[in-house]
């Protein structure tokens, strides 16, 4: 980066970070309950992601690889889940529980050689022409992979809910799967499907924690942003673009009272602690004032278990 | 296996139960048994900082005495209720010696030691002592006047970074004796601090320090556990000490020095002390001389008169000359609150809730 940048590139190059890893876990997990499934096992996801990518990256040092291991791992625990709760049927909201704390112990017991491995993080990947633009090319083109990836997800997945059959298919089964049910969709099929891609999402958000946020595996690291992606989704009324907009308002916020805090500003950091998290409350709880919207997107059969008629 | 109940009673408490997982399991209870040493942690072994020193000395007692002892671990243990069920799980267990290292275990290692008179307790970096319960800590301050020393001779635009983590009398302390020794050497340095009010979050510490950085800190440091903000000196090309462990891998460049938990001699001083039959109840705040407060190599951008320079304070510490709180000492407005030729005792030190001159912003309370 060169000397000229501003403040506000500074400044918004780590909010960009810091608001990644909650885009990822956040977008996946809305189309899993979008389908009709609550997940609560995120933070679980997001670690076994972490630990396995970093595993892969530090025996292979292929970081595209390490990518997929993670996306993977992030799909393995999400099948556990899936095999537990659609075939099984047991509560969604106990077996979530229990794969945030299978996840934990899991990737705590993989990491135990990773502990004190070093990993020089994510080449930045510099768009030839437009990252020489001042301003504009620092902010906007001079980024890891995954930063323009999660640019990508969440468009893509809202055009994918609203305007595609696939999309339609996905969201009449999270709101009523006997209806689904009994036009001829395949309810489990399909909530497999969206419970995968809620997974891999969680498993690509660990990864780029343990690849390029804070590149190396310690127990715990992702410190329950999963919990924070969890109710991003719900705060933005399971709508994608809000989701985007929950996750850069949170790590905007969360950046900028640690700014506050280094100019001086007197103010207890302690409440500015509290802040991101009020802030990002309190904004998208006014989004979700608006009753229509909320009928219109909070799926209504989530978490309910779907026992097929015939 | 003797100790099937220990899974069975805890069974109540899922926390609890994921912690007596943790527990390896003791062997058949007979007439020479060895020796049965418990350890309570507050975070995972694998945080790379403060819970991982305390198990390395844990690891430091079984490769002392071999079959004479036999250690076991809780990690992960909230303070509170739960780790009350967990130390007298320990002490119910035919464990003769147990350490509880995190300050929230105070009063349930007072209350379960009550209970257990034969059983030796050693509390961590807390203040309440019993006939079975002793208390040690670390002078982890003392390896803050060294650095503050480096920091001050090293910084170029006179911006210290200090990513801190709550505003309690060991943190404060830290500051301060930074500043203390970073102004004596350089009247213009200052510290910025910026409390993320967590231990440990390697992402958010990560942020602190790119923050610290972007406001002009060419060197960092940290009273938080990870390494990550460490690294991020390296890959911005500024510099930084480690904390806790030695965190040279995560920063070959930026690393200058760390300040180094180091438990294992007091841990098999005690345990030998308990073998023995001669152990105490003593409070114990060891520094710099007696090891528990230890350096690594120096980074490669060391230069030789910083290094000169830390080693004199060093040595002034180890032999008495030098103390950290050495008047004169100013508060932030410039106003002197400790004398030339006068020494802030431990007491003021325990309680320390006020900044120092040097460093900027006002202390959270």
């Amino acid at each position: 980066m060169n000397g000229e940048s501003s403040m506000f590139v500074l400044i918004a190059l780590t909010v960009i970070t810091a608001a990644t890893p909650l885009v990822f876990a956040a977008i996946g997990e809305l189309v899993t309950e979008r389908s009709g499934v609550l997940n609560l096992g995120v933070e679980g996801m997001m670690l076994t992601g972490a630990v396995f990518s970093f595993l892969c990256i530090h025996v292979t040092g292929n970081a595209f690889l390490s990518l997929l291991v993670g996306i993977f791992a992030g799909m393995v625990m999400a099948l556990l889940f899936g095999f537990l709760t659609l075939t099984l049927q047991a509560s969604q909201v106990a077996t979530g529980l229990a794969l945030t704390i299978f996840g934990t112990g899991v990737s705590a017991l993989v990491g135990q050689s990773l502990i004190g491995v070093a990993y020089e993080g994510l080449p930045k990947i510099a768009i030839p022409v437009l990252s020489e633009l001042p301003t504009v090319g620092p902010l906007l083109f001079q980024h890891d992979a995954l930063v323009y990836l999660s640019w990508l997800l969440v468009p893509a997945v809202a055009i994918f809910l609203k305007r595609t059959r696939p999309g339609l298919v996905l969201r009449s089964v999270g709101d009523s799967h006997d209806a689904a049910h009994a036009l001829g969709y395949r309810v489990v099929r399909v909530r497999y499907i969206a419970t995968l891609f809620g997974g891999g999402c969680s498993g690509l958000a660990g990864a780029y924690l343990s690849m390029a946020y804070a590149p190396m595996w310690v127990e715990n690291m992702s410190a329950g942003r999963g919990w924070i992606a969890l109710a991003l989704v719900v705060f933005a009324v399971w709508q994608p673009g809000w989701v985007l907009f929950g996750a850069y308002l949170f790590g905007g916020i969360t950046i900028l009272q640690l700014h506050g805090q280094g100019i001086g500003i007197n103010v207890p950091s302690q409440l500015m602690s509290m802040l991101p998290y009020l802030t990002t409350i309190v904004v998208l709880v006014l989004i979700s004032l608006d009753q229509g919207r909320v009928r219109r997107n909070a799926p209504a059969a989530i978490g309910q278990v779907f026992r097929p008629t015939t | 296996m003797s100790d099937v109940s220990l899974f069975t009673a805890t069974r109540r408490s899922l926390l609890t139960l994921a912690a007596a997982a943790a527990i390896t399991l003791p062997g058949i209870v007979s007439a020479d048994d060895p020796l049965k040493v418990g350890f309570v942690y507050v975070g995972p072994v694998g945080d790379h900082g403060w819970t991982y020193r305390h198990d390395i000395g844990r690891q430091a007692i079984e490769a002392e005495f071999g079959d004479k002892v036999e250690t076991t671990f809780v990690e992960s243990v909230p303070e509170g209720a739960d780790a009350e069920r967990v130390i007298r799980r320990l002490a119910s267990s035919g464990h003769g010696l147990i350490f509880t290292t995190s300050f929230g275990y105070m009063n349930p290692t007072v209350k379960v030691a009550k209970q257990f008179p034969d059983v030796k307790f050693e509390h961590a970096t807390g203040y309440k002592r019993a006939d079975n319960v002793s208390t040690y800590s670390a002078r982890f301050y003392e390896g803050r006047a060294v650095i503050g020393t480096m920091a001050g001779m090293m910084t170029k635009t006179n911006t210290i970074g200090y990513i801190a983590s709550f505003p309690i009398p060991e943190v404060v302390r830290g500051i301060n004796a930074f500043s203390i020794a970073m102004r004596k050497v350089n009247p213009d340095a200052e510290i910025k601090v910026i409390w993320v009010n967590t231990w440990y979050d390697p992402g958010k510490e990560a942020d602190a320090a790119k923050t610290l950085i972007d406001q002009g800190a060419d060197i960092i440091t940290q009273h938080t556990d990870s390494p990550a903000p460490l690294q991020v000196a390296e890959e911005r090309g500024v510099l930084g000490f480690g904390q806790a462990s030695d965190m040279s891998a995560f920063a070959p460049q930026a690393q200058l020095t760390s300040i180094i938990d180091d438990w294992d001699p007091y841990y098999i001083e005690r345990t030998q002390a308990v073998l023995d039959g001669t152990w105490e109840s003593v409070d114990t705040w060891r520094g710099i001389d007696s090891g528990m407060v230890g350096f690594p190599e120096y980074g490669p951008n060391v230069p030789d008169d910083v290094k000169a320079a830390a080693e004199l304070v060093r040595e002034g510490i180890v032999d008495g000359t030098l103390h950290p709180f050495d008047g004169p000492i100013n508060n932030q407005m410039g106003e002197q609150i400790v004398a030339a030729g006068e020494r802030l005792d431990d007491g003021v030190l325990l309680g320390m809730d006020y900044y120092v001159e040097g460093v900027q912003g006002s202390l959270p309370k």
